[in-house]
């Protein structure tokens, strides 16, 4: 019982990465890469601004422009440089790895002598794991409602007629370079305060805690589409933020009942395997549903 | 309104799969000139019709639409002056997006997009009226997703949309030879409607001798990449196809019996 909270919590604060990684592989269909360096970028821009004195908002703010910043060099590589755009988001990933050594100028900075987001605006008697819920869920609504009043606009519209069919956007008049580079500019800016902020929940940054972030958001995604539906661009993003608390609680649920923690990946991986598997199967099921 | 000057156009230049798809090739539409455009496979139709719009650069010549020099200009510019149908259905529409969302996109061509309201209940009404037009029940289901509608209402909306702000060119590459033939006959009415009614200057590629015949003011045949016949007018009023053939056979001589395709 005493893991809802918690469980819920990393969820909100995870659902971020999951948004942006949705706005990449499903509304731009690219697979990006760029997230695996780009989460941890915005932990390490946020961790070296808090312990350089800044207020935790203005940390995040930063964070968020160096995510930006690393989508457009993705998206520079893959349209100005014809590079095919898996690749180009490993470049880009690669490259952050480098980079994110440089701003924390060590392997990993702790935070636990700074104030960060959740200790500052901290309520009296509401403790620190409440608080990262209620932060959590404030910014998750701000940030998702922005993400679909903008996805509704005529520049959001033109980035999902680009994700959907670059002949027709293009028929019509519409660069599709520039709505790559702002899709892949938006999804790593949400990545990267994603990143910024559960380095501020766990107390700290590390240039490694980007491993495995395509898959965990890739894993909310497609649970998020299964469970709570894709019938409009709405629907989708309240699937992928529900999608990314029930992955936390699935994973929250296998290392209860003893699953060892070295196995959480490859955990992840094939459960990321078969949601991805699903609709082959489906079709199968309903194939012979028919026949009988 | 169109005028092409000398362009040409080699694919794989210098390689074993060299292909010299356009030979010094002018044409001149005057406005709301509606030209068909016949040939065999691997005439030039069709990379006639990219060049026109952009899709790739030709190798040398002029493409002047209005005036205007276009011939560096890249595909998504040139949009604002070129209305396009293509001959997949699948290729002029969103499918993941509602028919509304599809017009509103397609209502803007040509323009820088902004931070406006993507689809405003204010368009709607308009957008209900012009696809009464269609005569396909589409009027009812403006938040239907595209990809629902089969394929010659996808084109049917395609053509709407291509001509919702008027272009100044009307480039239809094919787009009735993946329908049924019933289908096809529909979007081609449909297609002669909205031309004729609106005297859009029309490029029309067509595998169909027949509907070259029937439909525009002007008639040009491509063969290994250059203008082979050209008639208009009246001429062309009275041509059959027996006479397009004679004179294909007359322009062309031996060359006809390795191009029995265009018997098709």
């Amino acid at each position: 019982m005493d893991l809802i909270i918690p469980t819920i919590s990393q969820g909100l604060l995870w659902s971020l990465l999951a948004i942006g990684v949705y706005i990449t592989f499903r509304v731009l269909d690219i697979a990006d890469l760029t997230v695996e360096g780009s989460f941890p970028l915005g932990a390490a821009t946020a961790a070296s601004c808090l312990i350089a004195g800044w207020s935790p908002i203005p940390a995040i703010i930063v964070a968020a422009f160096a995510g930006m910043v690393s989508g457009i060099v993705t998206g520079l590589l893959c349209t100005k440089l014809k590079i095919p755009a898996l690749l180009a988001g490993i470049l880009t990933m690669i490259a952050l790895y480098s980079v994110n050594l440089h701003i924390m100028q060590k392997a990993n900075i702790a935070l636990l002598q700074v104030d960060t987001i959740f200790s500052l605006y901290a309520l009296d008697g509401v403790s620190q794991g409440n608080m990262i819920l209620i932060i959590g869920l404030i910014t998750v609504v701000l940030l998702s409602v922005a993400c679909y009043v903008f996805f509704g606009t005529e520049i959001g519209a033109a980035i999902r007629a680009t994700g959907c069919n670059q002949h027709m956007i293009r028929a019509n008049g519409i660069n599709t370079d520039i709505t790559i580079i702002l899709g892949l500019l938006l999804s790593n800016g949400l990545v990267a305060v994603s990143g910024a902020l559960v380095a501020q929940a766990q107390g700290f940054a590390d240039v490694g805690m980007g491993v495995g972030t395509i898959v965990i958001g890739l894993a909310s995604v497609i649970i998020g589409e299964v469970i709570f539906g894709t019938r409009s661009f709405k629907n989708c993003l309240i699937s992928v933020i529900l999608g990314s608390i029930v992955y936390r609680a699935v994973i929250a649920i296998v290392l209860q009942m003893g699953m060892p923690p070295n196995d959480l990946k490859l955990f992840t991986a094939i459960l990321v395997a078969i949601a991805l598997s699903m609709p082959l199967f489906q079709a199968k099921f309903k194939k012979r549903k028919v026949a009988d | 309104m169109l005028h092409i000057e000398n362009i040409s156009k080699t694919f794989n230049p210098g390689t074993i799969t060299e292909k010299v798809a356009l030979k010094n090739v002018s044409l001149h539409l005057d406005p709301g000139d509606f030209v068909t455009v016949i040939g065999g496979n691997g005439a030039g139709k069709s990379t006639l019709m990219n060049s026109i719009a952009g899709t790739f650069g030709v190798d040398t010549g002029k493409i002047i639409i209005d005036g205007t020099d276009i011939t560096k200009w890249p595909e998504h510019k040139r949009a604002k002056f070129i209305g396009r149908v293509f001959q997949d259905p699948m290729m002029g529409t969103a499918a993941n997006m509602q028919i509304e969302e599809n017009l509103a996109i397609a209502s803007r061509r040509g323009r820088v997009p902004t931070l406006r309201w993507s689809s405003p209940a204010s368009q709607r009404e308009k957008f209900r009226e012009q696809l009464k037009t269609l005569n396909l029940g589409l009027e009812d289901r403006l938040e239907s997703k595209v990809g629902l509608l089969s394929g010659g209402q996808r084109q049917a909306l395609t053509l709407l949309m291509a001509t919702l702000v008027e272009p100044k060119l009307l480039l239809l590459d094919e787009h009735t030879a993946a329908l049924d033939p019933k289908t096809a006959a529909q979007v081609l009415a449909l297609t002669n409607d909205i031309v004729n009614k609106r005297k859009l200057t029309t490029l029309m590629i067509t595998h169909n001798m027949k509907d070259a015949l029937a439909c525009g003011n002007r008639l040009i045949m491509l063969h290994n990449g250059h203008i082979l016949i050209d008639v208009k007018g009246e001429e062309k009023k009275n041509l059959t196809i027996k006479d397009l053939l004679a004179m294909f056979e007359k322009a062309a001589g031996s060359e006809m019996n390795s191009d029995a395709l265009l018997l098709s």
